[in-house]
């Protein structure tokens, strides 16, 4: 099975969002999928430049009543 | 990481919001995956000192510290995440900080002075530059 987690960080703003986001990847085994959830709208843009940034992989943005989620995959190693 | 991925601040100012803004970029930058250095020289050194860091006056509209505790209110009200977690943010990330030797001496700080944990290195202005000419970004606040 693979491994995730969840990050909230909703009512959290600028530069948080991304900071948390970053610490969580930093964190995480390669395969692993991390969920961030929030509600900061410059976030939602900024954090899928970091995952391209860093190489990571960008699963899916969903956004809902102001509230987005975005998965993100860190590559499995070669 | 490919070489540029790279951002240098020097951090001359010592007031609070200048500060602020340069911690925030630095947290930004590391986020994105750059690498980053902060100098903290001139009157940005003094918020190295010990429980020195928020202490600075707003670089405008200061009012004999009015202005600047409106500001507090607001950063509050609006959840901005405090100075002193964004400086841990920044350290765990991975960020550099630097102490420039120079003004210690002129400005006669000791290093018990400084919060010696969170400095990484002490430099003068031959490091900033050697990593400046490395760097993508590089800022003067």
């Amino acid at each position: 099975m693979t491994k995730s987690k969840k990050l909230d960080v909703l009512g959290e703003t600028c530069p948080v969002p991304l900071v948390e986001t970053r610490k969580a990847v930093r964190k995480s085994s390669p395969g692993e999928i991390i969920e961030v959830i929030g509600n900061h709208p410059e976030s939602k843009e900024e954090i899928p430049m970091a995952v391209e940034e860093l190489g990571l992989e960008l699963l899916e943005i969903e956004e809902k009543n102001e509230q987005w989620r975005i998965k993100i995959k860190i590559p499995e190693e070669d | 990481m490919g070489e540029g991925d790279k951002a240098t601040l020097i951090v001359h100012s010592g007031e609070f919001d200048k500060v602020y803004s340069a911690l925030i970029i630095g947290t930004g930058a590391l986020s994105m995956g750059m690498e980053v250095s902060m100098y903290f020289t001139f009157w940005g050194l003094e918020r190295l000192k010990k429980n020195e860091l928020d202490k600075g006056p707003l670089s405008r509209m200061n009012l004999f510290g009015l202005g600047k505790w409106m500001m507090k209110r607001k950063l509050k009200k609006s959840n901005v995440r405090e100075m002193d977690k964004l400086l841990e943010d920044f350290h765990e990330l991975g960020g550099k900080i630097l102490a420039c030797d120079m003004t210690m001496d002129i400005m006669g700080v000791d290093k018990e002075d400084l919060r010696d944990e969170v400095i990484t290195d002490y430099c003068a202005v031959g490091t900033y530059i050697k990593e400046a000419k490395e760097s993508d970004v590089t800022l003067f606040i």
